[in-house]
């Protein structure tokens, strides 16, 4: 297994090597040792590879990221998996503010808390909070799904579009156009897969959850709306 | 009674502050309760180009002979940090348009009338389409806050990255497309339902402000492997901390763009009254970067009403490596041709004026989705006329060029220029035609 210790290696040669690598690389498993908080910590993986980074990372780590499955043992900068196409990523600590923004797909995990604006723009990622979220989470959230274990700060889903969010905490308050939704058995059964998915099946029961979504509201402009815009 | 005879009647007489335009759109806004949205830039009469004039060769300059000595034109973008800058036959780029803006026949016959000029061409808000990077030999992709159709891959088949926080039509506003323009295709491009009116964000969902931005850019130059220039495009409003800020964060090229620049849909009243003329504005980045030590390494781009090859001359004259232009060559393409007369009168408009570019009604099939109206517009006849049209911006400028005793475009400089204008002399930093005065700078 290939280790690249950062204290003695750039991460412009570490992610050179891991941009390098041939779809059927037999070199799947790689750990970063010393990340000290760098930026762009394997951003822009396109490989059906494993990088485990031993500490935290700052910003955009796993930025874009494609088919890689990416495991920080600690916390998470800002935007930690931003524009995530597929893959996984999993940060057992906390994350930062924009955790997961833009997403278009892919798995995002984040076993503490992620800080503000939380899925910001997400376009089908689907990510995982053990614990709470901040202000302004899942604005303009436009698809895939935000499960969140704890609670969510102020105006969740302000502007939403088709994204769901389930939340089994308390929720500060929901932003425009943003409301509570009733859980049918399809409901259930997609966050039954999603906690599979992010190896906490029994952590919590989909019974305990609340789904929030869009009201459609603003989907077409109406003067009537103004003050909501 | 007696009428009165004529001669006691007033006549009627408007009023300048309301005057006929400003009393329709009360009467509008009254009858529908929502602001008037159209496409374009800054209509208004604006302190421009127009305002400035070249000195031409005399006694003390030496020109160069029209047609037969040579005034290169090439420039070279993303010499600073990109292993791979982009290199470019003429000064005259095509700026960022969405597809969903215009027409996926647009997008290609803007890629075909680039490439045959060499030239580069630039997305928009909804991503690349297989159109416009097919034709397109040079193409530089946005990087939005709305981020649609966003994706490693067509970050890498770039040839450059533009990051864009504003644009001169609407600085501090996001993108706008009303649901008659968003199309199945456009819709799943941007992973927005069918229909809908579109509103984009106006900042960026993971940076805020310039310490953020040098790390967002390094993200991109380490996604793309430091090969791509980076670009950042701030509409024009405070064009010295703006510029000075972008090459702080590590731009290859600063792109301004002034509030004649146009937009695909926004708010009248936004475009009309936010940011500056481009004319006000190229002098301040120009000396952000001298401060810096970086004019002519760190390169600038400026757009926002360019129209000929004597506006192109001025721009460069100014400081400038390069312009862009966007409403102009929609023109190019066929935008608002007079043969389209009857059609333009049905919308309740006339050619020359046609702007409801967000009601995706366009007779020209270029600022639309429909698929009957688009199919009107030819990309191959398209792409021709833009790039006879970029070839005679050229030749324009190079003709002011010679004149003025210059072997390059890049060779022209302020001391070229004079200006008709007061407000224009004080804005470009150039004298008062026939004094040596410049306001704010010297003593008349």
């Amino acid at each position: 297994m290939p280790v690249v210790d950062l204290a003695a290696t750039s991460r412009r040669a570490l992610n050179a090597m891991l941009h390098a690598l041939p779809p059927d690389t037999n070199e799947t498993h790689w750990q970063v040792a010393n990340p000290e908080g760098g930026h762009a910590i394997a951003a822009g993986l396109d490989a059906p590879v494993t990088v485990e980074i031993r500490g935290h990372v700052g910003y955009y780590c796993g930025g874009m990221n494609k088919r890689a499955t990416i495991v920080v043992d600690g916390n998470a900068g800002t935007g930690v998996a931003e524009n995530m196409m597929s893959g996984e990523i999993r940060v057992k600590g906390d994350a930062s503010q924009s955790a997961g923004a833009t997403g278009r797909g892919g798995l995002l995990v984040i076993e503490g808390s992620a800080a503000a604006r939380c899925g910001i723009s997400m376009k089908g990622i689907d990510i995982v909070v053990k614990g709470s979220i901040g202000p302004m989470s899942a604005f303009m959230a436009q698809r895939g799904n935000l499960v969140v274990f704890g609670d969510a700060g102020e105006t969740l889903g302000d502007s939403i579009y088709e994204a769901r969010l389930f939340v089994r905490g308390a929720v500060k308050s929901l932003g425009a156009d943003c409301v509570e939704k009733a859980m049918g058995a399809e409901e259930r059964g997609l966050l039954a897969g999603l906690l599979q998915r992010a190896g906490l099946y029994g952590a919590a029961s989909p019974d305990e959850f609340r789904l929030y979504g869009s009201a459609r509201r603003l989907y077409h402009f109406h003067v009537d709306n103004a003050d909501a815009y | 009674m007696d009428p009165m005879p004529p001669a006691a009647h007033t006549r009627p007489r408007f009023s300048a502050t309301f005057d006929p335009y400003t009393i329709s759109e009360i009467q509008r806004a009254a009858a529908t309760g929502i602001y008037d949205i159209r496409g374009g830039g800054s209509k208004r009469r604006l302190p421009h180009f127009d305002d400035l004039l070249f000195l031409g060769a005399s006694i003390s300059r030496y020109p160069l002979e029209g047609y037969r000595e040579r005034c290169g034109t090439d420039v070279v973008l993303g010499t600073r940090f990109a292993k791979t800058p982009i290199r470019l036959r003429i000064p005259v780029t095509i700026a960022g348009m969405s597809f969903g803006a215009l027409s996926a026949q647009a997008k290609e016959a803007l890629g075909r009338g680039a490439t045959a000029a060499g030239t580069s061409t630039t997305t928009g808000d909804g991503g690349m389409t297989r159109e416009e990077r097919g034709h397109s030999k040079t193409l530089v992709y946005q990087v939005l806050p709305s981020r649609y159709g966003m994706n490693p891959d067509d970050l890498r088949a770039a040839d450059a990255v533009e990051i864009v926080v504003g644009q001169g039509a609407k600085p501090g506003g996001g993108g706008m497309l009303l649901g008659q323009k968003i199309s199945a295709r456009v819709a799943e491009m941007r992973d927005l339902p069918e229909g809908i009116d579109q509103r984009s964000a106006c900042r960026h969902p993971d940076w805020t402000g310039p310490d953020d931005l040098e790390i967002k850019i390094e993200e991109i130059r380490e996604i793309t492997d430091w090969e791509k220039p980076i670009y950042v495009k701030v509409g024009a409003s405070r064009p010295y901390y703006d510029t000075a800020l972008a090459v702080k964060a590590g731009a290859d090229v600063v792109v301004l763009d002034g509030m004649q620049g146009g937009t695909a849909a926004t708010q009248e009243i936004f475009i009309e009254h936010v940011g500056l003329p481009i004319l006000a504005s190229i002098r301040p980045a120009v000396q952000a970067l001298q401060d810096l030590g970086m004019h002519r390494k760190v390169q600038l781009v400026v757009s926002g009403g360019i129209r000929n090859g004597a506006d192109v001359a001025k721009a460069l004259a100014l400081g400038a490596d390069a312009v862009a232009i966007g409403t102009a060559a929609l023109i190019a393409l066929g935008d608002n041709d007079p043969r389209l007369e009857a059609e333009y009168e049905k919308l309740g408009t006339t050619a020359g004026a046609y702007d409801d570019w967000h009601e995706g009604r366009d007779p020209a099939g270029i600022t639309t989705q429909d698929p009957a109206l688009a199919a009107r517009l030819d990309p191959v006849k398209a792409g021709r006329r833009l790039a006879n049209y970029l070839a005679v911006l050229t030749l324009e400028a190079q003709t002011i060029a010679r004149a003025c005793g210059k072997s390059h475009l890049h060779n022209l400089e302020p001391e070229d220029l004079v200006a008709l204008t007061i407000e224009a002399a004080a804005m470009a930093r150039v004298p008062l035609a026939g004094t040596d005065w410049i306001p704010g700078r010297s003593s008349f």
